[in-house]
């Protein structure tokens, strides 16, 4: 039992798990991007001058580069590209909310038998690989897809809808793929919700389409922010969808990282850009953090 | 048990050309096979503090939330002042309703939960202010406004919960175990705050409780339930005194039960064949009885006294010996057990702080009581 006293309590060791994986597998790669991110570009390999050289024996210059941040600025290019990731992640999420919200509402308030088959058939697409679901959605939406064969097979159209390659396909992936993310935090926070709640402002005089506005979607916000949350942040950055369902015209931060990183071999351009993602992104988390303390405050 | 009303409270159910605030007529209640309410008849009239009194399952929970308009009834018809609202959803009622949980809403504070049900009928805001300040100074809660609920210790809320429930002046308030989540002294202070806020405002109180000491405290009248079926509806003092049914006798308080069949009525004198009792007994019930008919005999425990002799002229004494004695500080429990093996109860109050002679185990005693100290049950 002595040897207790010399160890740090069992609840600090737990916490340093989650902060020692945080502190390998995030800061220390962020950290490394943030250092190439400063860097010149040269042709070689690795395809960046290191900061810190060695001039002369013993004598060490450290030389910062800010050219690939101004760069970022001056070529509108790349705030475009912002542009357009926070405009589909935007529509997209909002999307997500409309469609995932009474899919959520409606499971959390089926017979409590229905409740995890239906939640089921939320996580079952997740079985399946991600790409393997996104080149479907090619077989279905292409010129000669299944949609456009059943469309013109029911004479609804003569001609095939070019769907494929435009932006409405990008949120078609999108939304498709990111749905879930939204469904199971707000199940998680309708089913929770007390119904008396409920009962008691019926009880003084607040008819059922007031009972969702003034009660249950107050209420439910917590689990609207982090479905929010979950996807907002991972689209912002999404290049797979995007580079697959898109066209030469959707364009978005995620897609031009990987053409400065691949095409162009000009890592500290595509650093400098994933780092200046990395702040965009920072802000909406530090608004969740506000939020949830509210509703934190207010469930207590 | 006292009741803390300071008046004799108006007997508005004796008057039977007024139209009861709340008509019950014959309503149903099913879930499946299960009957929760069955067949149960009721009215409730302006100004009453009525309790729905029971045990857990009989049915007053169900009852409560069909006059709120939570439940539909399977059968029968309710009115309240005259207007058939059997139909009617929860918020087109004249009725405000006190959960059980408070259900106070934790996303709104103190002022804006009381405020909530005037903002939905759309009340102009300097009246709805000025509203919401006159309730919270009657449950006494007006330096809590801009609290949130999760702020709120349990008594405070339960107050948010009555000035929410208040608010709207309605016809009915209903209050579904109003004082059940406090504490046991906070619970005896508010019954007489309710009380007191009853008879201010004038508004019929429903209230449901399993507990009877809340019920015959506060209480105008009682309607004690049992399987989805009222068993007896009367007075708190009725009730305890003259109770109808065995089940009723054995709900409230204690009581002695003794089986026997009538031998001979004169006037309104029964006297009883009671083998248990060792004898016939003698009783005073003006209903008339046929000779030979089962009955059971009720006495309360505070009504038998210790007599010193046998008195040949006197009725219902029994020889006995104390088998047991609970010492309850205010009143001492005996239990006596008779010749046949029966077993009676009885109680005194522990008067002076040392008896001279303190009744103690195996001891033996005569008891007695008077004809008008017991009751006769047919049901």
């Amino acid at each position: 039992m002595k040897l207790k006293q010399y160890l740090p309590p069992a609840r600090n060791l737990i916490i340093a798990v989650p902060w020692f994986w945080l502190a390998l597998f995030f800061l220390l790669p962020f950290l490394f991007v943030l250092k190439i991110s400063l860097s010149e570009p040269i042709l070689a390999q690795p395809p960046y001058l290191d900061l810190i050289r060695e001039i002369e024996d013993g004598f060490v210059t450290i030389v910062v580069n800010f050219s690939n941040y101004q760069l970022l600025l001056e070529d509108s290019l790349y705030l475009s590209a912002l542009l357009g990731s926070l405009k589909v992640a935007t529509v997209s999420t909002l999307l997500c909310l409309l469609i995932g919200y009474p899919m959520a509402y409606a499971i959390a308030r089926s017979p409590s038998h229905w409740r995890l088959p239906l939640l089921m058939l939320i996580i079952l697409p997740f079985w399946t690989s991600f790409l393997i679901r996104i080149y479907a959605w090619i077989g279905i939406l292409k010129g000669n897809g299944l949609l456009n064969n059943l469309l013109m097979g029911l004479g609804l159209i003569d001609s095939p809808l070019e769907i494929m390659h435009t932006p409405l396909a990008v949120y078609i992936g999108v939304v498709y793929n990111y749905l879930p993310f939204v469904v199971l935090p707000l199940y998680a926070t309708l089913i929770r919700l007390d119904l008396t709640l409920l009962e008691a402002a019926a009880d003084l005089g607040c008819r059922p389409w007031k009972q969702f506005l003034l009660i249950t979607l107050p209420l439910s916000m917590p689990g609207v922010l982090a479905g929010a949350m979950l996807v907002f942040i991972p689209v912002m950055g999404e290049f797979v969808i995007p580079d697959l369902l898109g066209g030469p015209d959707t364009l978005m931060l995620g897609k031009l990282m990987w053409i400065e990183f691949f095409n162009n071999k000009d890592w500290p351009l595509a650093s400098s850009l994933a780092a200046l993602l990395l702040v965009a992104l920072i802000l909406p988390f530090v608004l969740l953090r506000h939020f949830e303390r509210r509703a934190e405050e207010a469930a207590a | 048990m006292a009741s803390v009303r300071q008046f004799k409270p108006e007997e508005p159910w004796q008057a039977p050309e007024g139209e009861p605030i709340v008509r019950i007529e014959n309503v149903t209640k099913r879930f499946g096979s299960f009957y929760a309410v069955d067949d149960v008849s009721l009215h409730i009239h302006q100004g009453e503090f009525f309790s729905l009194l029971g045990s857990s399952g009989c049915g007053k929970t169900t009852l409560l939330r069909m006059l709120a308009g939570f439940e539909t009834p399977t059968s029968g018809r309710i009115f309240i002042d005259g207007q058939d609202v059997t139909d009617i959803p929860p918020y087109e009622r004249p009725v405000n309703m006190m959960f059980q949980s408070y259900a106070l809403f934790p996303h709104m504070n103190v002022a804006d939960n009381i405020a909530f049900g005037l903002k939905q009928e759309g009340m102009a805001k300097a009246e709805r202010q000025e509203r919401v300040a006159e309730m919270m100074a009657l449950v006494q809660i007006d330096k809590l406004a801009q609290r949130k609920p999760h702020q709120l210790s349990g008594g405070q809320r339960q107050r948010v919960a009555l000035a929410r429930a208040l608010a709207k002046h309605p016809k009915i308030l209903l209050l579904d175990e109003p004082l059940g989540a406090l504490d046991k002294k906070l619970r005896e202070q508010t019954q007489f705050e309710l009380v007191n806020i009853q008879e201010r405002l004038g508004i019929t109180f429903i209230v449901v409780t399993h507990d009877q000491e809340e019920a015959m405290t506060m209480s105008s009248r009682i309607a004690l339930m049992h399987e989805g079926r009222i068993e007896q509806v009367d007075p708190p003092r009725r009730l305890y005194e003259f109770p109808s049914t065995r089940y009723a006798a054995s709900f409230i308080g204690s009581v002695n039960l003794f089986e026997g069949y009538v031998v001979q009525q004169d006037d309104d004198q029964v006297l009883v064949q009671c083998d248990e009792a060792g004898g016939q007994l003698l009783v005073r019930h003006s209903q008339p009885l046929v000779p030979g008919m089962e009955v059971t005999l009720a006495l309360r425990p505070e009504k038998v006294r210790v007599i010193s002799h046998l008195d040949a002229d006197a009725p219902n004494q029994l020889r006995g010996v104390i088998k047991e004695i609970a010492y309850l500080g205010d009143v001492s429990i005996y239990h006596v057990e008779l010749a046949s093996g029966k077993r009676v109860q009885f109680t005194q109050s522990n008067v002076q702080a040392l008896a001279e002679q303190p009744l103690t185990w195996d001891e033996e005693v005569l008891l007695g009581w008077s004809a008008n100290s017991c009751g006769v049950l047919t049901e």
